[in-house]
């Protein structure tokens, strides 16, 4: 497998002949031209953030004031009945910009995918770019809110503490988590048009059974189980509050379920999506 | 998956350095199925009442053809008669069903100027968008930039946003964007009228040029006369299957025999 990879990385450096009865396998072909195709990437990353904020007047604050405007809503409205979760405004704000990411990203995905079914039958480009720049453009997002987060975080008279060290990691996890699901919804979606409504609906619903709003413990503790264990956003979440504001650092056994649940989302979305990839120019 | 060891290598043996393209028993087959036009749930209740049907089209059967270098090769062949399917085959587009395609060099993809373009962009900008969809890195295009503006005749507006843009102002950009670097097989769809005639003059000249560098080049066309004036050789598809191939004399008389 590993070999034949680098046999056609070595020959798509000559990128002169294209023989339709030499490939690797169809996901490792795509991984290969992804690489090559990285400067498209970055060029579709830009375009979105730049036209995101071309003509608005406060531009690239739109991003961190976002998720604040979402907190002080919700602060306002839940920090009565939530009083005994110690700086609640930032445990809220840390599950908002992690959940933001994760749902902007995957839709963003399915976006991107359906905008580029014009150019998909005209030229060729590796299908994944679609959605990893959906990802690359919600990770610069996600870096920006970090600078209101770090302000509500100081305000709350929250410490900063060692456990910030596993931030990057978290990032990296979710990002694989979302990118794994984006190409799955992707593939879907590039077969029947309102997967996108029946997943906004779906993920309205999630958003709901994961603890963003409310503290883990409210939840009775025969549903927990339920709930939380058996919903993979709970362990990106979780993990992002450990960075920044619990105080523990997380169990190996949780780590590794976090990393597998992302991994394992990311190979499924990867080989499903490539296998189908080639159909997309029939489809869209 | 990798099954002979050598493929590009041992057709370049076989065939020298003469072939650019080769077809060999291409076969495209389309599954128009009923779920198509419909939804998710739609599909989800037929695959459970076990009504999944597909209607299959082949839009191209066994297609066995070469293309030499340099070569201005003609495809003609009524509506739907697998034209486009074929050079969507050839730009690595779509995949065969079955059989194998190989092409030797870089593919202009002349089917549609700008289809990445981005309103709200700046000409600059997109200039390096629609280089990278092409498969041209940011450097390469940092090199080329210089040489489309110029190119393309616009000057200033390069910093304007493409909104602002006539249609023949884009379609210019996306021209010389498309044909900065020549290519060594270009597919040129006789539908294609590109700016004002003066930059169509223009346009002929440069893919004229191409040829004459030796560019492979692809015709795709209705016309028989066209055919006959530019072709060395031609190919004739109806319903997907290649009915002549030969010189574009045999082939544009025999179809126009047909279709009279």
């Amino acid at each position: 497998m590993v070999f034949d990879a680098l046999r056609y990385a070595w020959r798509a450096a000559e990128p002169d002949v294209y023989d339709s009865a030499s490939r690797p396998a169809a996901a490792l072909e795509e991984l290969v031209e992804l690489v090559r195709y990285r400067d498209l990437v970055g060029q579709l990353v830009r375009r979105d953030i730049v036209t995101r904020y071309k003509r608005s007047a406060l531009g690239i604050a739109w991003t961190m004031l976002n998720p604040l405007g979402m907190m002080l809503v919700l602060t306002v409205a839940f920090s009565q009945l939530f009083s005994a979760t110690h700086a609640y405004a930032a445990y809220l704000l840390i599950g908002i910009v992690a959940w933001s990411f994760f749902s902007q990203t995957t839709m963003a995905a399915m976006r991107n995918m359906v905008w580029g079914g014009g150019l998909i039958q005209r030229i060729y480009i590796p299908k994944t770019v679609f959605a990893v720049s959906a990802i690359g453009t919600g990770l610069v997002n996600l870096l920006l809110s970090m600078v209101p987060l770090a302000i509500v975080i100081v305000a709350t008279g929250l410490p900063l503490r060692p456990t910030v060290l596993l931030l990057p990691m978290a990032f990296v996890l979710l990002a694989c988590f979302a990118l794994g699901m984006g190409l799955l919804l992707s593939t879907m979606a590039a077969y029947f048009p309102d997967v996108a409504e029946m997943y906004e609906i779906a993920l309205q619903a999630w958003f709901y059974l994961t603890p963003i709003i409310y503290p883990e413990d409210i939840i009775p503790e025969p549903l927990r189980f339920w709930l939380f264990n058996l919903n993979p956003m709970y362990y990106f979440i979780r993990l992002f509050r450990q960075a920044l504001y619990y105080d523990v650092w997380p169990a190996p056994e949780r780590l590794a379920i976090a990393v597998a649940v992302a991994l394992i989302a990311l190979v499924i979305g990867w080989v499903a999506f490539t296998r189908k990839a080639d159909e997309f120019a029939y489809q869209i | 998956m990798l099954t002979r060891s050598e493929p590009a290598a041992a057709a370049r043996r076989e065939t020298g350095s003469e072939v650019t393209i080769r077809l060999e028993n291409i076969s495209v087959r389309y599954r128009v199925s009923h779920e198509r036009m419909g939804t998710f749930k739609e599909y989800i209740i037929r695959v459970l009442q076990r009504r999944v049907n597909h209607d299959e089209f082949w839009a191209l059967r066994d297609v066995n053809l070469e293309v030499r270098k340099g070569e201005v090769f003609g495809i003609v062949g009524r509506n739907g008669a697998g034209k486009s399917t074929l050079l969507k085959v050839v730009a690595r587009v779509l995949r065969p069903t079955t059989g194998r395609v190989w092409v030797r060099g870089r593919i202009a993809p002349l089917l549609e100027f700008g289809a990445g373009f981005h309103p709200e962009l700046t000409g600059r900008e997109n200039v390096f968008l629609n280089g990278t969809l092409l498969g041209f890195s940011h450097r390469q295009m940092g090199e080329k930039f210089q040489r489309i503006v110029d190119f393309a005749e616009l000057g200033e507006f390069i910093d304007a946003p493409l909104r602002t843009y006539s249609s023949g102002m884009q379609a210019r950009l996306g021209f010389a964007i498309a044909t900065d670097v020549k290519p060594d097989v270009l597919i040129v769809d006789e539908v294609l009228a590109v700016g004002d005639e003066a930059f169509q003059r223009k346009s002929a000249a440069r893919m004229e040029e191409f040829r004459e560098q030796g560019a492979t080049v692809l015709l795709v066309s209705h016309n028989t006369a066209t055919v006959k004036k530019m072709c060395q050789r031609a190919v004739w598809l109806n319903h997907g299957v290649v009915r002549a191939l030969g010189t574009a004399e045999e082939v544009a008389a025999r179809y126009h025999e047909a279709s009279v």
